[in-house]
């Protein structure tokens, strides 16, 4: 299967991504994330428990237009838009750092569309009709492997009960359902759980990020239904090895839309900030960093889309293509992150600037789903 | 990497490069050839790779977007499928490289009727070869310095100066050549000439030798060269722009007549891996060690990404100013070529102390002569500093580093 020339981002892609934009322009200005996320130090990092905030009434509008439904498959109730249109909507979250349940929802969403079985596209019709999920899948190594998993299930006639704890779960205190993968004699499986359910404990974690929140997350001998088991073990396994690509592209796609950010937001400081009677650009210990960055960031989106476009076409090499996107991203999520503060200068250490915020939200991007070595050893077997 | 979908007449075309390639492939010659073909340095390599020139030429793999009245195939977005299967096919390099990748752009854009109809033809069969003369001793990365001077005597231009890293001029009938017509601007006192270079009174041409040991550039000395009007390009005050247009094909911004052959990136990056995988140190294969195995996939990353870049340019709703990708690609595409030399050196440790003629070097020594040739790269055309100052202020709107 070839991929289209113009990776299949036509005219219905644009219309989405330009109607995206006009929404969040709307409702995630810098000012709103900062009033947020950001008002107090103290608050974000000294309470006993760490904030876990996000604009409810955005998202509720979100959901109303109907993005929770975007890419979830037409026979589930969403729309089934293409990955490169997710790739764009991502983007365009990360180009504003906006705290929401949307990324990790949109990753739950690639797994159980890979899960294909009558309860995936159960709880996919859930996801469609606004509720929000996360993936529960990392042990307290902070392991990408799925068959790593700290849970253990245990499959009964009815169903399969759920005990262990899941370590470093994005966006667990806005998610409405955790995707549980969990390990068994008979392999990897993937289970529904309800974050309300009476087994489940919630520990949020302490994090740097201001945009996410994250948790420790214990099932006590949960007990899930069989409408639950959205891929029954072995095929847990391979599920999360085909939504993979399509994970590391919505990643991907934040951190360049949050670089982009840290690169306009640089070069503008680098032509207004004056210094030795001329611009800082003028400078070109200056200049040429920035360019850096631009090369970066430019980099990393030539290869998220072809990535995205492999996911829409080209499924044999997804995974490919999808692990070089991720290890570019992850290398100018820090790049960038590291020149953005430095070249602002001492205002760019501040807590006031919003350089912090996407500083923050990139370094935690980086490791998300495994940092760019951990992607080219992935990449070793499969060149 | 697959094939992108191509229209019916774009697949027609893109058949018959292949077919054509594989059946006229001239394999290797019984000498060496050089890495590049502003290496190219004894008459039989001149001879065998001209006439390799002509043939791919009159099978329409060259100059296929121009007009067919200028000697072109008439075609519309051809180009790129002849350069990307002539890179798939392996062939040789075309041997006219400035000829077809710098002076027949620049003629296109610049040119009068009559120097389109007297020039074009026989550079694309390579009948005549091309040479640039714009760096000079005192003026490379500040091209505007320019001081050999063009002096008007009736309908003629008296030239006087210096020009150096003159790639093939040792071959060339022709140059493009940038001049100073008035000492009073800088930018609006150059223009632009075509002036004949073998046999032509008042030319001298010296090779130079580069640190590999190889010749191929040279330096160029004119002394009272007579040149019609009539070989002047666009008008007098000029020359700036005009230069513009053809450092813009230089520089692969914008498709040029005729380009790949020899090694594309993707071979070499497959060497590279080969290399890894082949090479021996301290018990395991350097593919074996965590280290050098991540600097191969890096460059292999940047490779793809590189080769993604060219692909996303050409879609507008993913690209934001229109230049910001296209300017990048000489930067990207030399460092990416120096980088790959130098990590090649290092998965070769005492082995790429070895040279050309020593009979035990790695892969004949190609890995340490390609790492010194790929500085020629990172500087000719505009330095990678002078890369990032235009990237920075044409595309970013910094302030200009003058």
């Amino acid at each position: 299967m070839a991929q289209p020339k113009d990776y299949g981002f036509g005219e219905d892609e644009r219309i989405l991504r330009d109607s995206a934009r006009r929404f969040l322009d709307e409702v995630a200005t810098m000012d709103e994330v900062r009033q947020l996320v950001a008002a107090d130090a103290a608050e974000a990092y000294e309470g006993a428990v760490p904030p876990a905030r996000y604009d409810e009434s955005a998202w509720r509008k979100m959901v109303e237009l109907g993005w929770t439904a975007l890419a979830v498959p037409e026979a589930a109730g969403g729309a089934g838009i293409k990955c490169v249109a997710v790739a764009a909507l991502s983007e365009e979250i990360g180009r504003r750092a906006m705290p929401s349940p949307l990324p990790s929802t949109l990753v739950a969403t690639f797994a159980l569309r890979a899960a294909e079985t009558g309860a995936a596209r159960s709880w996919l019709e859930k996801i469609a009709a606004g509720r929000s999920a996360t993936l529960a899948m990392t042990n307290a190594e902070g392991s990408w492997e799925s068959e790593a998993t700290p849970v253990r299930a245990e499959t009964r006639s009815d169903g399969a009960v759920l005990e262990g704890t899941a370590y470093f779960v994005q966006d667990a205190r806005k998610a409405s359902f955790f995707v549980v993968s969990a390990a068994s004699e008979q392999g990897v499986g993937l289970y529904a759980v309800p974050a309300d359910d009476p087994g489940v404990t919630i520990r949020p974690d302490h994090i740097v990020d201001l945009t996410r929140d994250q948790a420790r997350v214990t099932f006590d001998r949960v007990h899930v239904p069989e409408s639950a088991v959205v891929a029954p073990p072995p095929a847990g396994f391979e599920a999360l090895r085909r939504a993979t690509p399509a994970m590391l592209t919505i990643v991907s796609a934040d951190i360049a839309g949050a670089a982009d950010w840290q690169l306009r937001a640089t070069t503008e400081y680098a032509k207004v900030r004056n210094q030795f009677d001329r611009p800082l650009g003028f400078f070109q210990a200056v200049k040429h960093p920035i360019v850096n960055m631009m090369v970066a960031i430019d980099e990393t989106r030539s290869l998220l889309y072809n990535a995205a476009c492999a996911v829409d076409a080209e499924p044999k090499l997804a995974e490919r293509y999808a692990r070089m996107a991720k290890s570019a991203a992850s290398d100018t999520a820090a790049f960038c992150s590291g020149r953005s503060v430095q070249l602002h200068g001492g205002i760019g250490f501040t807590w006031e600037c919003d350089v912090q915020i996407f500083f923050k939200r990139q370094k935690h991007s980086q490791v998300y789903l495994g940092d760019g070595v951990y992607q080219r050893e992935k990449l070793a077997v499969l060149i | 990497m697959s094939e992108r979908k191509d229209s019916p007449e774009q697949a027609e075309f893109r058949d018959h490069c292949r077919r054509w390639l594989e059946a006229n492939h001239p394999g290797a010659p019984p000498f060496r050839l050089p890495q590049n073909p502003i290496e190219v340095m004894t008459q039989e390599q001149r001879v065998w790779l001209c006439a390799w020139q002509k043939s791919a030429y009159q099978a329409g793999l060259i100059a296929c977007d121009y007009p067919k009245e200028y000697g072109g195939g008439g075609h519309q977005g051809f180009q790129r499928i002849a350069g990307a299967e002539v890179a798939r096919a392996g062939v040789p390099y075309f041997i006219n490289v400035i000829g077809l990748g710098m002076a027949a752009p620049t003629i296109l854009n610049h040119g009068t009727e009559e120097q389109k109809r007297r020039f074009l033809p026989p550079l694309f069969s390579a009948d005549e070869i091309w040479c640039q003369g714009f760096s000079e001793p005192g003026s490379g990365s500040d091209l505007a310095g320019a001081q050999t001077f063009a002096a008007r005597k009736g309908d003629q231009w008296v030239i006087n100066g210096h020009k150096v890293w003159t790639s093939l001029a040792h071959f060339a009938s022709w140059m493009i050549i940038l001049v100073r017509t008035s000492r009073d601007h800088k930018y609006d006192g150059l223009t632009y000439f075509i002036v004949p270079i073998a046999g032509a009174e008042g030319v001298t041409v010296r090779p130079l030798i580069k640190m590999t040991g190889e010749t191929g550039f040279n330096e160029v000395l004119f002394e009272d060269l007579h040149v019609p009007d009539s070989l002047r390009l666009d008008d007098v005050g000029k020359g700036w722009t005009v230069a513009m247009t053809t450092l813009l094909y230089e520089r692969g911004a914008a498709e040029s007549a005729g380009t790949g052959g020899g090694e594309s990136l993707d071979a070499r990056i497959q060497a590279l891996i080969d290399l890894a995988r082949t090479t021996h140190r301290n018990g395991r294969t350097a593919w074996e060690d965590p280290v050098l195995r991540d600097r191969v996939l890096k460059l292999a990353i940047r490779i793809e990404a590189l080769k993604q870049l060219g692909r996303r340019a050409r879609v507008e709703p993913l690209t934001d100013h229109p230049m910001r990708l296209p300017l990048q690609s000489k930067l990207l595409g030399t460092e990416i070529g120096q980088d790959i030399a130098a990590v090649a050196l290092e998965i070769e440790g005492m082995g790429s102390t070895l040279y050309l003629k020593d009979e035990n070097a790695p892969q004949a020594g190609r890995w340490p002569l390609a790492y010194m040739n790929s500085y020629g790269m990172t500087i000719a055309a505009g330095t990678s500093e002078i890369q990032r100052n235009i990237l920075g202020e044409r595309v970013l709107g910094l302030a200009k580093s003058k």
